[in-house]
């Protein structure tokens, strides 16, 4: 082609008449346009759905309002970490909820985290058993679905274990039996109060300690064994004070009753269930994520590490783990997420979370159905966003600092 | 017109179309139209809605679906069976996945009035009671205080039951469960003392034992619980067949007329009121939508409340309740016909 025919067709594409075309043939104005038919697409899907969601409550004659909330629930609740009774309103009841929920989450995750962290370890042990063992353990767990876990071992400790009058007992205080695991109520006495400043003493004791091991590490190699002495400090400095003070505690240890053990703090068989199955499944994939993350890590960093005569756990601890944490916590996070979501399985085995009193109860007492599930969406959706940004503030801290 | 804007132009074209609402049709229309009945039962529960060894949705609540499908659609057998659990059934008939919803579902002021459900009859008048293992040594629900106590999640009976305890000063474990089948299991576990639901509920449930000697029903009944079909608000045509269905089969009862006579009745019988109700007489069936013969259909399909009772929960079954509030007027009971014409 000449330079004239060239310049021809370029004249003759810009003599176009159509301005519309001529947009949507330049590249940069074509995307902008495309983006605003797409959100102008957005806006009229939802507003159809919100739209036909009003139409459809006036068309059975509903109104939309929350006040409902304010009425007495009416309903009781078996798990409760704040006062409730059934005349309680059914925002109290809401709360009631929510912390059930924010219970099993919140001791999932911690399980889930020590358990996941312990199996991915061993998962890469140069013990070929042990290694199998954990890897067949991490196949299974994850591999069957979680309500399967939460239905199994409900049924395990309502049906295996025995009622509470045979109730299987460890020195007659702690009771386990399909009423759930029963153990003796502390009751503080009159000094108790010391004991307790004298573990928070301990904590800032051991957190100077920690700072001044490091610094003496730092500049001149000297190790201190840090895990022991903190330990000691966290044990000991509490329990010297009890005992100077006379040892003001007691337990009231539970007995039977006609029905129950009473007395003692009884964690019941759906909380049980729900939080090991929800720990067990969770821990499988975290276990895959922290073996994938030291994976990761150039093989260079343990031979450099070992070179200088560092032992093994001292280069995990030290180089490895700090690294391949970089790697291990975007995907943990999701696993956070996804535990907490799952917890929703709950009502499965009649454990009284969020969905089950709010979502559940409530919903059909009231037949405010559209408004609950907005109430149940939104605390899932705070939950959710408040583990991302802990977790986010905590992968920035333990980001690579570029010097 | 390339293919992005030729998709963008179909997307933007059936949003438009679905953006209008949908004109609002008659359930009976829908019904006739669909030629099935689409009715709400329980997801098991002996002697009112299960299903047998052959996969056949059986007992009184059943029955009354089929009833209802003989009136309207002239075949008892068309008739398609929602199961539904005490949270889902509301949300099912509102959201008008079901025409009818038969489930042993009691009838309260929140439910009539703000959960917008039209009650059309009360087909068995029923109460709370307590099951609980002889074994336990326990002879009143008075002395329930401490106990472990399984309930079906959603229903009336959990109110019931902790205004009971508080008005009783008593204190109690709840473990709610979703369905009578789960709450079976974990009594027959001792996951809980005691097992409460609807006194019919608690004897069907217990006849599935094996030891069922072994297990009482407390003296004890501590509410009304009126059940009935429900169907929702605003659509009082269909309201008036469901509710007349049910009044044609406790007339029938009255009348004598049963599944096998209806036919034999509509002809021989002199009596006026039969032979409007069977269609031999006035056409009471064109007023309601439906033809001249609806009724008889309704009860030649499973027979007349009297049937339908005793074939399913009767004391000749292992259910074995007693008709009490149920029996006819005329016996003493509360089961009343307004009269046809």
């Amino acid at each position: 082609m000449t330079t004239a025919e060239k310049l021809a067709g370029e004249t003759r594409d810009a003599g176009e008449p159509n301005i519309l075309l001529r947009l949507w043939r330049n590249k940069d104005t074509r995307s902008v346009i495309l983006q605003i038919l797409t959100v102008a697409l957005l806006f009229a899907f939802l507003a159809y759905i919100v739209n036909n969601a009003i139409l459809n409550l006036a068309a059975l004659g509903k109104t939309f309002s929350f006040d409902f909330l304010d009425l007495p629930a009416s309903y009781d609740i078996n798990q409760t970490l704040i006062s409730y009774t059934s005349q309680s309103t059914h925002f109290r009841a809401m709360l009631v909820g929510l912390l059930n929920t924010a219970l099993v989450a919140f001791f999932g995750v911690i399980t889930a985290t020590i358990l996941g962290f312990l199996l991915g370890i061993i998962r890469l042990s140069d013990n070929w058993i042990a290694s199998r063992i954990v890897y067949c353990f991490i196949e299974i767990v994850r591999n069957v679905p979680v309500l399967l876990h939460i239905l199994f071992i409900h049924g395990i400790i309502v049906h295996v274990l025995p009622s509470p009058k045979k109730a299987l007992d460890l020195g007659d205080s702690i009771f386990l039996s399909n009423r759930g695991l029963t153990i003796p109520d502390p009751v503080f006495g009159d000094g108790f109060s010391y004991t307790v400043i004298a573990f928070f003493v301990a904590i800032g004791a051991v957190i100077y300690f920690r700072l001044w091991a490091k610094k003496v590490r730092e500049s001149t190699g000297k190790i201190y064994p840090v895990f022991l002495i903190s330990t000691g400090i966290l044990i000991g400095l509490p329990l010297l004070v009890f005992v100077v003070t006379g040892s003001p505690l007691s337990w009231l240890v539970p007995e039977l009753g006609r029905f129950n053990l009473k007395g003692g703090i009884t964690m019941i068989p759906e909380f049980l269930a729900l939080w090991l199955a929800l720990s067990l499944y969770t821990s499988a994939f975290i276990a895959e994520i922290v073996r994938a993350g030291i994976n990761a890590i150039n093989k260079g960093q343990w031979e450099a590490s070992q070179a200088v005569g560092m032992k093994r756990n001292r280069v995990l601890q030290l180089v490895i783990i700090p690294q391949a944490l970089r790697i291990i916590i975007p995907p943990l996070t999701s696993q956070y997420l996804n535990l907490t979501k799952n917890s929703s399985l709950a009502i499965a085995i009649g454990y009284m979370d969020i969905v089950a009193t709010i979502g559940g109860i409530t919903m059909m007492q009231t037949g405010k159905e559209m408004e609950t599930m907005i109430l149940v969406m939104a605390i899932y959706l705070s939950f959710s966003l408040l583990i991302s940004a802990f977790m986010n503030w905590y992968n920035k801290r333990m980001k690579l600092v570029e010097r | 017109m390339n293919k992005v804007s030729f998709a963008l132009a179909a997307v933007a074209a059936a949003a438009l179309t679905l953006g209008a609402p949908a004109a609002k049709a008659g359930t009976l229309e829908d019904v006739k139209k669909r030629g099935v009945l689409n009715c709400i039962v329980n997801t098991g529960l002996p002697g009112f809605s299960y299903t047998d060894k052959s996969g056949r949705w059986k007992g009184f609540d059943a029955d009354m679906c089929r009833s209802v499908a003989a009136a309207v659609l002239g075949d008892g057998e068309k008739v398609k069976f929602i199961p539904a659990t005490g949270k889902t059934r509301f949300t099912l008939l509102n959201s008008k996945e079901g025409d009818v919803l038969i489930r042993n579902t009691t009838w309260t002021f929140v439910r009539d009035v703000d959960v917008k459900l039209n009650y059309v009859h009360t087909t068995y008048y029923d109460g709370q009671g307590f099951l609980i293992r002889k074994s336990k040594g326990v002879k009143s629900a008075k002395e329930l205080g401490g106990a472990t106590i399984c309930i079906q999640t959603g229903t009336t009976t959990e109110l019931n039951l902790a205004d009971y305890f508080r008005a009783n000063n008593m204190k109690y474990k709840p473990v709610p469960i979703e369905s009578n089948e789960e709450a079976r299991k974990n009594y027959l576990a001792d996951r809980c003392d005691v097992y409460t639901t609807d006194a019919s509920g608690l004897a069907a449930t217990r006849a599935t034992f094996d030891d069922a000697d072994k297990h009482i029903v407390l003296p004890e009944i501590i509410s009304k619980e009126p059940l009935g079909p429900v169907v929702r608000h605003g659509d009082d045509q269909w309201a008036d067949i469901v509710r007349w269905t049910i009044y044609a089969l406790i007339a029938g009862e009255e009348h004598g007329i049963t599944a096998a006579n209806a036919d034999k009745m509509a002809s021989s019988s002199n009596n006026p009121n039969v032979k409007r109700l069977l269609g031999s007489e006035g056409d009471l069936g064109k007023m309601i939508g439906l033809d001249k013969q609806w009724a008889r259909r309704a009860i030649q399909a499973q027979g007349n409340y009297e049937e339908i009772f005793e074939r399913n929960v009767g004391l000749k079954t292992p259910v074995g309740l007693a008709r009490g509030l149920n029996a006819h007027y005329l016996d003493g009971g509360l089961q009343y016909s307004p009269p046809f014409r």
